[in-house]
């Protein structure tokens, strides 16, 4: 069943805070909802759908149905880490071509700068029942250095710099200074970043991305119901979903995930790289985004240092402009979880609705990518390619 | 060179108790499966590649080569985490200890040391040959 065309992102919202002190998880989730379904123009009762991943509190979406209320014929709770809402979109496109429900809600939120997470630098651990610990956790795999060693092995393997890779903070950063709800909005240079402190050999502080609280939502809708609001229309045309881990100890930390997803997105939307005006990508670590870059297609596997360097992300300037709302290295990373950001940010080009400064001309078909996981051990790639109708 | 980190103890498994036992030994195991031949880490009953349960223990040289690592120096004491390729072909996480950190390369030669963990079987990490 193709979903290509048949379902609309009819409502995005982001929430402002960055640091949510006084409001509960639960409550986070719901403003979220909120916010999406007036910027969609929809009442609670018209969701039959909902989307929700491993940051909603107690039973997930069992205790988010009863929070908020919600009256459901179909549910998806369907968790690959920070990449959940990105293969959200697609699995709401999938329920919504089936007939399944009408209007999907998905949420995100977490809070954990208010609960003081130490999100990159301390392990985290999944319990001894997850087959993999015993053989990780007393080695401290922590988030930063296992993308750490993606790196390590990209400018290994291909000459990659540390002034390449801080390129994309200082793309970033140029477009946080738009943003008033970022985190980080000064303009950064790459002598800032490879200035910055080392965290673990070889990202720097500025390599990393934010710690942040918040959340999203986002409200899909089949397209005779997109067509009756008064927002402008973004229809999903294409999607791609893929795991990547150690292959059972052929471990190859050159490529992620997305080497698949985005060639069943491209496929399955029936476009190429060379037509995608504005791409969001998942950006935990500015290793992140070269990688996937690569794996996109946007340039040759080895060549993602050249590519991102001299400013070709930044809009107005270069060639490919990225996450323009100064994505999870400058402006937000809701529960460490950057997927829905992704999301929200590409459909707000899609509408012509991001700052003046940083709009892409002509905007009509963008992509989102999240990375849920760890590009150093396992995680899952997913990729949607979005158009303005 | 920075003091020896104080490292968890991995919980074993009934699948996964030989390793451990081999470990307390000083003896390195990897797992290979018979019906397709291949090696895989970490261990399992069922082999990842063929889906075979014909996969049987058998001892490393203990001997690889560096595939990335990272020193991380945000931690106090700062460590090493790496990915090693065995001489056997799995590429597995381990730190590597007892070297100079700022002289690590990709490609190194390194030779497993077994270290303590704390009140459970010792964990395979490396040092350079």
């Amino acid at each position: 069943m193709s979903i290509r065309d048949r379902a609309c992102v009819v409502g995005v919202f982001e929430h402002p805070t960055r640091k949510a002190d006084n409001i509960s998880l639960a409550q986070l989730h719901a403003e979220v909802a909120r916010g999406a379904l007036a910027d969609a123009g929809l009442a609670k009762d018209d969701v039959d759908g909902y989307y929700c991943a491993g940051d909603a509190p107690g039973l997930g979406g069992l205790s988010m149905a009863d929070f908020m209320g919600l009256r459901l014929r179909h549910i998806d709770t369907t968790e690959t880490g920070g990449s959940s809402y990105v293969v959200h979109v697609a699995h709401a496109a999938e329920a919504i071509a089936a007939g399944r429900c009408n209007v999907a809600l998905i949420t995100l939120a977490g809070r954990p700068r208010a609960e003081g997470m130490a999100t990159g630098t301390a392990p985290r651990s999944y319990g001894p029942t997850s087959p993999d610990v015993p053989f990780e956790a007393p080695f401290g795999p922590t988030v930063v250095n296992q993308y750490a060693m993606a790196a390590m092995r990209h400018m290994h393997e291909f000459g990659t710099t540390s002034e390449q890779l801080a390129w994309i903070k200082v793309a970033a950063s140029h477009h946080a200074q738009h943003n008033p709800h970022a985190m980080l909005r000064e303009v950064v240079t790459v002598a800032d970043v490879v200035g910055s402190p080392m965290i673990s050999d070889p990202l720097h502080r500025l390599d990393c991305c934010v710690i942040s609280d918040g959340g999203g939502a986002v409200i899909m809708a089949r397209p005779e119901i997109a067509k009756s609001l008064k927002r402008p229309r973004v229809t999903l045309r294409g999607a791609g979903e893929a795991v990547k881990h150690q292959m059972g100890g052929q471990v190859d930390l050159t490529y992620t995930g997305a080497r698949w997803s985005g060639p069943a997105a491209f496929e399955s939307a029936g476009v190429t790289p060379a037509d995608i005006k504005y791409v969001s990508i998942y950006d935990s670590f500015t290793i992140t985004v070269l990688i996937t870059l690569e794996d996109l297609g946007f340039c040759k596997k080895g060549d993602g240092g050249r590519f991102v360097s001299d400013g070709n992300l930044i809009a107005g300037t270069g060639r490919l402009p990225f996450n323009t709302d100064g994505g999870g290295l400058c402006n937000n990373h809701p529960a460490n979880r950057g997927g829905m950001t992704k999301v929200i940010e590409a459909v707000r080009q899609l509408r012509g609705e991001a700052h003046p400064a940083v709009q892409v001309k002509n905007c009509d078909l963008a992509l989102a990518h999240g990375t849920g996981g760890s590009l150093g051990t396992r995680h899952a790639s997913a990729t949607v390619i979005m158009e303005r109708s | 060179m920075a003091a020896a980190r104080s490292i968890p103890a991995p919980t074993p498994t009934p699948e996964t108790a030989p390793f451990w036992e081999a470990a307390a030994k000083g003896k390195l195991l990897v797992k290979f499966c018979t019906a397709c031949g291949k090696p895989h880490h970490y261990p399992r009953g069922i082999c990842p590649f063929c889906n075979s349960d014909r996969t049987e223990w058998r001892e490393s040289a203990g001997r690889g080569t560096i595939y990335s690592f990272s020193v991380m120096r945000r931690a106090s004491p700062p460590y090493v985490l790496a990915y090693v390729t065995l001489e056997e072909g799995v590429t597995m996480m381990t730190n590597l200890v007892d070297c100079d950190f700022d002289a690590l390369r990709i490609g190194q030669p390194v030779h497993v040391v077994f270290s303590p963990t704390d009140g459970g079987p010792p964990v395979p990490n490396f040092t350079p040959r």
